[in-house]
C-alpha cells in the first residue's frame, strides 16, 4: 500500500544527524555476526574506530561480551533476581473467570461497552444483509468514486473501478457473506479508532505535556503483540466481537493519533499567525486553520488506521469474531487450502479497496486546498454524495426486494480444487527446500542462539547500554537496559534470547532482500510497477494462509517463522529503499555520470551513501515488523516467546501469556530505541 | 509557540492558552460522556444467546471431528426442529468462557483439556453444565509411523525410546531426539512425561493443529522417522499409518500437576457442555443437544466425507443424515 500500516515512523522519525558507521542496524547484525565469531568489519577498521570514540566503546563492549561468553559459557539471568508474577496473575485469572458476569464493575460499566460493541456490529451485519449484494456494491462504488473526487479524472474512475472490482471478486469467489461480516467489524472498529485517535491526537497535538505522556503509550500499543492483550480482554469481555473490536481499536489508534498530532504541530506558523491576527478565537483557530491544515496527515493516519484494523480483525477471529478470518481458520482445520486462499484473497481485495479509496480521498483533499474548484464541479460532487446517501437509504429499506441478500451463486467460480492442486504440485516439486531450511536453522539460528545464551547477562546489558548510547542518547541506553533487565526479572531470559536470535536472522534477511529489490525497483520503473501489487499481497495476506503449505515444504520450525517475518517486513524496507534512492538529487547523479562512473559505481559511491538516512529508517522499521511476526512464528513451530503467548491465549493462562507478551514489548522497545537514529534535540 | 500582541478583542492572545482551553473542553466533554455512559444505564444484560428458543449458538473447535458433530447437529436442528443455528469457531477453552458469558449455548465435544476451567465454571460458578456424553471415545497417545516401527519393532515400548533417540534428531531438537508436541490448546502433559521418564527427547511444540498435521504429512511422505503427539478420531487417521508407543498406564491424577506427570493418556469419553440457562430454558433445542449421541464410526464417516471425498461439511452431514435415520431419530425430543 502506498501508505502501509506500519510505515508510521517514516513520517515521524526525526531527521537524523550522526556520525558514520555506528549504524544501529550495523551494530546489531554485527553483534549477531560477532557471536558467531565471524569478523564483521572490513579493512580500515582500526582507522574508523580511532576516528570515533563511540564506535570504540561499542567495539570494546562487544569484545567484552565475546570474551566473557567464551569464559563463562552460560550467562543466563540468575534465578535469584527473578520476580514471581505467576501467582498474582493466576489469582487474577480465577477472579475474572468467577466474577465476569456478576461483579458490579462489569455489570455497570464494562458490559455496557461490550454490549454496545456487539449491538453495533450486529446492526451493521443486518444492514448489509438488508441492502443486498446489489445495494452494497453500488453504494460502496459510488462512495469510493465520490471520495476520489467524483469526476472523470483518472484517479476517481480508477478508485471507483477498484471498489467495484474488489467487491465483485469477493462475490465471485463465494466469499460474500464473510466479507460483509468483516466489513461490519471493520466499520465499527474504524469509526471507534478514528474518533479515539482524533481525540488523543488533538490532546497530544495541542499540549506538550499530553504529548510527553502519550508518546511512549503509543509506542507500547504499537509494539505489543495483539495476542498478548487479546487474552486479558477475552477474560474481561468474554468471547466474540467485543474483545475483538476492543483489541482492534487498541492496535489501530496510534497512527491516527500520531499523525493528527503531527499535522497539528506541523501547521505553518504564518497561516496560524494570519488566523490569529484576523481575530479568531481558540476554537475558531483550531477549526478553521489548524485542523484543515492538518488534513493531509489526518487522512494518512486514517488510511493507516484502516489497514491496521483490517489486519487485526482477521487475527481476532481466533476469539470468535467471525468473518473472513474465521473462514481461514475453519479451512485450515479441514486442510482446505482452496477455501483458505480464497478467503485470504478476499482480505487482500478489501485491503486494496480501502487503501486506494482513502489514499485517493487524501490526495483529492490535498488538491482541493491548493486549487479552487469550479462551481459546477462542486455541485456535481455534492450531488454524487447526495445520490450515494439516497441510494443507501433506498437500498437499506428495499434492498432485498431489488436483489438477493447474498451474491448470486450462478455468478461465482469455485477455484478451490485448482488451488489445492497447485499447492500440492508446489510442495512436491520444491521439496528440496527442506534442506535449505534445515541448513539455515543449523547454520544460522542455532549458533546465534547459543551465542546469545552464552553471553553473560551483565555483559549483554553493558553491550546494550553501549550501543544505545552510541546510537542515540543516554535515554535510549537506559530504556534498552531497563527493558532487558525486566525480561530477566520476568524469568524469560532464555526464551527471549531464542526469540532475539530469530529476530536477528530475520532482520538480516529482510534488509538483504529489501535493499536488493529496492535498488532494483528504483532503477527499473517497470519492476516497481509490477512489484506494487505483489508487495500489497505480501503485507495484507493473512500469514496463516501461506504458512501452513510452507510447513509442508520446509517443515515446522523456527525457519518458517523467520520466513513469515521476511515476507511481512520486506515490503516496507523495499518501499523505503526505493523512495530514498529516488530522492537522491538528480544533479549529483548527473555529475557522477559525467565523470564517467559505471552504473555500479554510481550506485555504491553516490546513491547508496546519499540514501543512507532512508535506509536506516528502513532498518528501524524492519526490526519492529520482524518482531511483530514473532507470535505468528509461535503458531508454526517458532517456539520461544511467541509460543508462550499463543499457549497463554489458548489455555486462557495469564500467568504464561502476559509475561511473555510483556517480554516481547520489552524486546521491541529495546530494539526500536537501539535502531532509532538519534533525534535532533528540541526539533519538534 | 509564538505569541501575538496585536489581538485586541476579548480573546486571550496567547495561542497556547487557546489550546489549553480546547484541551480542557475536550477533557471535560469526554468525562461527561463517560459518566453518562456509566450512570445513565442500569446493570447491563449479561447474556445475549442463552435461553432463546429459536436460535442456538454452537461453539465449534477447529478439529474435523468437532466439525462433523456440528454439521450434523446444525442440519437436524434447522430441518427437523426449525431452530436457527449460529456456529462460531472457537477453541475448547474459549468455548467455556463463551458458555459462561452466554455468547455460546453449547459445545458438543470436549476433551477435558482444561481441568481448571471445568472446576471454575462447572463446579464453582455453575454457569456451565454437562449435557451428557457424546458417545465418541477419544484417545491421545505417542505415535511413530508404521514404516519405522516395522524396522524397529521394540520402539513401541517407551523404555526403548532412548535407544533410538538419535534417529529423531532435528535442527530444532537441541541435540536430543525431537518429540513433536501438540497444539498448545490440547490436553497434554508431554513435557512432564519426558522429564520424569528420563527420555532423551526435546519437546518441540507445534504452534497449531494444522501446523502439526502438515508437518507430519511432510515427514510421512519423505518416509522420515518421527515421534509425535497424536489422537483419534482424527482427520488423517486413514491416510497415515501410525503405531502407538506404549507409555506407563494412566491412573487417575497421575498427570497432575504436569511437571510431575509420569504416565500416558486416558481414553476420554468426550462430553457435551451447555450454558446453564440454556439447559433449563432451551426447550427442544436443548433437549436435542442432550440427546445427541453417536459412535466413533458415525463421526468418522462424516469426517471421511469431508476430508477424503472433499465434501463441504453441510453436504457431508446431509449424506450421513440420509443414511442413518434410525440413529438420529432417537435424538429428537418426544412430542
Amino acid at each position: 500500500m502506498s501508505a502501509a500500516p506500519t510505515e508510521t515512523p517514516v513520517t515521524e522519525t526525526p531527521v537524523l544527524d550522526k556520525q558514520p558507521d555506528t549504524t544501529p542496524g550495523g551494530g546489531q547484525s554485527d553483534a549477531a555476526a560477532a557471536v558467531k565469531g565471524v569478523p564483521s568489519r572490513g579493512p580500515g577498521l582500526r582507522a574508523r574506530f580511532a576516528g570515533s570514540p563511540k564506535a570504540l566503546i561499542v567495539g570494546m563492549a562487544l569484545l567484552f561480551a565475546i570474551v566473557t561468553a567464551a569464559v563463562t559459557g552460560n550467562g543466563t539471568w540468575p534465578g535469584g533476581l527473578e520476580v514471581d508474577v505467576k501467582t498474582p496473575l493466576t489469582d487474577l485469572t480465577d477472579w475474572l473467570s468467577l466474577n465476569r458476569t456478576t461483579h458490579p464493575v462489569f455489570l455497570y460499566f464494562l458490559l455496557h461497552i461490550s454490549n454496545f460493541a456487539e449491538t453495533a456490529y450486529l446492526s451493521l451485519v443486518d444492514l448489509f444483509a438488508a441492502m443486498g449484494w446489489l445495494g452494497v456494491t453500488v453504494v460502496v462504488t459510488l462512495v469510493a468514486w465520490a471520495a476520489a473526487g467524483a469526476d472523470l479524472s483518472r484517479r476517481a474512475l480508477r478508485t471507483g473501478a477498484i471498489a467495484l472490482g474488489a467487491l465483485a471478486l469477493c462475490g465471485v469467489l463465494q466469499m460474500w457473506e464473510p466479507t460483509m461480516e468483516t466489513l461490519s467489524l471493520m466499520t465499527v472498529a474504524v469509526i471507534a479508532s478514528a474518533v479515539i485517535g482524533l481525540l488523543l491526537g488533538l490532546a497530544s497535538g495541542l499540549s506538550d505535556r499530553c504529548e510527553r505522556v502519550l508518546r511512549p503509550v503509543f509506542d507500547v500499543m504499537q509494539i505489543m503483540p495483539a495476542f498478548a492483550y487479546l487474552l486479558p480482554l477475552m477474560l474481561i469481555f468474554g468471547i466474540g466481537q467485543p474483545p475483538a473490536l476492543i483489541a482492534t481499536v487498541i492496535y489501530a489508534v496510534p497512527p491516527m493519533a500520531r499523525l493528527t498530532s503531527l499535522g497539528l504541530r506541523a501547521a505553518d506558523p504564518a497561516a496560524l499567525e494570519a488566523s490569529v491576527s484576523l481575530g479568531a478565537t481558540g476554537r475558531q483557530q483550531l477549526l478553521t486553520a489548524r485542523l484543515p491544515l492538518a488534513r493531509k496527515q489526518m487522512m494518512l493516519g486514517l488510511n493507516q488506521t484502516i489497514m491496521m484494523c483490517l489486519s487485526m480483525v482477521v487475527l481476532a477471529s481466533l476469539i470468535g469474531a467471525g468473518g473472513l478470518g474465521d473462514r481461514i481458520y475453519r479451512a485450515m482445520a479441514t486442510k482446505d487450502m482452496g477455501m483458505a486462499l480464497t478467503a485470504g484473497i478476499s482480505v487482500v481485495l478489501i485491503a486494496v479497496l480501502l487503501d486506494r479509496s482513502t489514499a485517493a480521498a487524501g490526495e483529492q483533499l490535498q488538491e482541493r486546498v491548493s486549487q479552487v474548484a469550479t462551481r459546477a464541479a462542486l455541485l456535481l460532487r455534492r450531488g454524487v454524495w447526495l445520490l450515494a446517501l439516497v441510494l443507501f437509504v433506498v437500498f437499506a429499506l428495499f434492498g432485498t426486494a431489488l436483489g438477493q441478500e447474498a451474491w448470486p451463486e450462478a455468478w461465482s467460480v469455485d477455484l478451490t480444487t485448482g488451488i489445492q492442486q497447485g499447492v500440492d504440485w508446489i510442495t512436491r516439486e520444491l521439496s528440496f527446500m527442506a534442506n535449505w531450511s534445515d541448513a539455515f536453522a543449523r547454520g544460522v539460528l542455532n549458533p546465534v542462539r547459543s551465542g546469545l545464551i552464552a553471553v553473560p547477562w551483565w555483559a549483554l546489558l553493558l553491550l546494550v547500554a553501549a550501543v544505545g548510547w552510541a546510537v542515540g542518547t543516554w535515554r535510549a541506553a537506559m530504556t534498552g537496559v531497563l527493558c532487558l533487565a525486566l525480561i530477566g526479572a520476568l524469568g524469560l531470559w532464555d526464551a527471549s534470547m531464542d526469540t532475539l536470535s530469530q529476530v536477528f536472522a530475520g532482520l538480516a534477511l529482510t534488509v538483504l532482500v529489501g535493499v536488493l529489490i529496492g535498488v532494483l525497483a528504483a532503477r527499473v520503473p517497470t519492476i516497481e510497477r509490477v512489484l506494487r501489487p505483489v508487495l500489497d499481497v505480501m503485507q495484507t495476506m493473512p500469514q496463516f494462509v501461506y504458512l501452513i503449505p510452507v510447513i509442508g515444504l520446509i517443515g515446522q520450525g523456527r525457519a518458517v517463522g523467520v520466513f513469515a517475518a521476511v515476507i511481512y517486513a520486506a515490503p516496507a524496507v523495499i518501499r523505503i529503499t526505493t523512495e530514498s534512492l529516488k530522492q537522491v538529487d538528480p544533479t549529483v547523479l548527473e555529475a557522477s555520470r559525467s565523470l564517467g562512473d559505471t552504473t555500479s559505481q554510481q550506485l555504491f559511491k553516490v546513491q547508496l551513501p546519499l540514501a543512507r538516512k532512508g535506509l536506516l529508517v528502513g532498518v528501524n522499521q524492519g526490526v519492529v515488523l520482524v518482531l511483530s511476526m514473532v507470535v505468528i512464528g509461535g503458531m508454526v513451530g517458532g517456539g520461544a516467546l511467541g509460543y508462550q503467548v499463543v499457549y497463554g491465549l489458548s489455555k486462557q493462562n495469564l500467568a504464561i501469556g502476559l509475561p511473555a507478551g510483556a517480554a516481547i514489548v520489552c524486546l521491541g522497545l529495546m530494539l526500536d530505541r537501539l535502531s532509532q537514529p538519534r533525534e535532533k534535540h528540541g526539533g519538534r | 509557540m509564538h505569541s501575538s500582541t496585536h489581538d485586541t478583542q476579548s480573546n486571550p492572545s496567547n495561542p497556547s492558552k487557546h489550546s489549553k482551553r480546547i484541551r480542557n473542553a475536550i477533557l471535560a466533554g469526554s468525562a461527561v460522556v463517560g459518566m453518562l455512559a456509566v450512570s445513565a444505564c442500569s446493570a447491563a444484560s449479561t447474556t445475549n444467546a442463552g435461553g432463546s428458543d429459536d436460535k442456538v449458538t454452537l461453539a465449534q473447535p477447529s478439529w474435523a471431528g468437532a466439525q462433523a458433530n456440528i454439521a450434523v447437529a446444525k442440519k437436524l436442528l434447522e430441518d427437523e426442529l426449525g431452530v436457527e443455528v449460529d456456529v462460531r469457531q472457537m477453541n475448547e477453552t474459549a468455548a467455556f468462557t463463551a458458555m459462561d458469558g452466554g455468547q455460546a449455548d453449547a459445545v458438543l465435544e470436549d476433551w477435558h483439556g482444561n481441568p481448571k476451567q471445568l472446576k471454575t465454571f462447572v463446579e464453582k460458578k455453575k454457569s456451565v453444565v454437562s449435557a451428557g456424553e457424546l458417545g465418541v471415545k477419544g484417545h491421545i497417545g505417542w505415535y511413530v509411523p508404521k514404516y519405522y516401527a516395522d524396522k524397529h519393532p521394540d520402539i513401541t515400548n517407551w523404555k526403548n525410546l532412548n535407544k533410538y533417540a538419535d534417529d529423531f534428531k532435528t535442527s530444532e531438537s537441541k541435540g536430543k531426539g525431537q518429540f513433536i508436541g501438540a497444539d498448545p490448546e490440547y490436553s497434554q502433559h508431554d513435557t512432564g512425561i519426558i522429564k520424569n521418564l528420563d527420555l532423551d527427547f526435546t519437546h518441540v511444540p507445534s504452534g497449531s493443529e494444522s501446523a502439526q498435521q502438515e508437518e507430519i504429512e511432510r515427514l510421512y511422505k519423505a518416509k522420515k522417522p518421527f515421534l509425535t503427539y497424536w489422537w483419534t478420531p482424527q482427520v488423517l487417521q486413514n491416510e497415515l499409518e501410525l503405531v502407538e508407543v506404549e507409555l506407563p498406564k494412566y491412573t487417575k491424577g497421575c498427570n497432575v500437576p504436569v511437571e510431575k506427570a509420569d504416565c500416558g493418556y486416558p481414553h476420554v469419553d468426550l462430553e457435551k457442555f451447555m450454558n446453564a440457562d440454556f439447559a433449563k430454558n432451551g426447550g427442544d433445542a436443548a433437549e436435542f443437544i442432550k440427546n445427541f449421541k453417536w459412535s466413533n464410526e458415525d463421526q468418522d464417516a462424516v469426517v471421511n466425507y469431508m476430508t477424503q471425498d472433499k465434501m463441504k461439511p453441510e453436504a457431508a452431514a446431509e449424506k450421513w443424515i440420509k443414511e442413518n435415520k434410525d440413529v438420529w431419530e432417537a435424538w429428537l425430543p418426544k412430542k
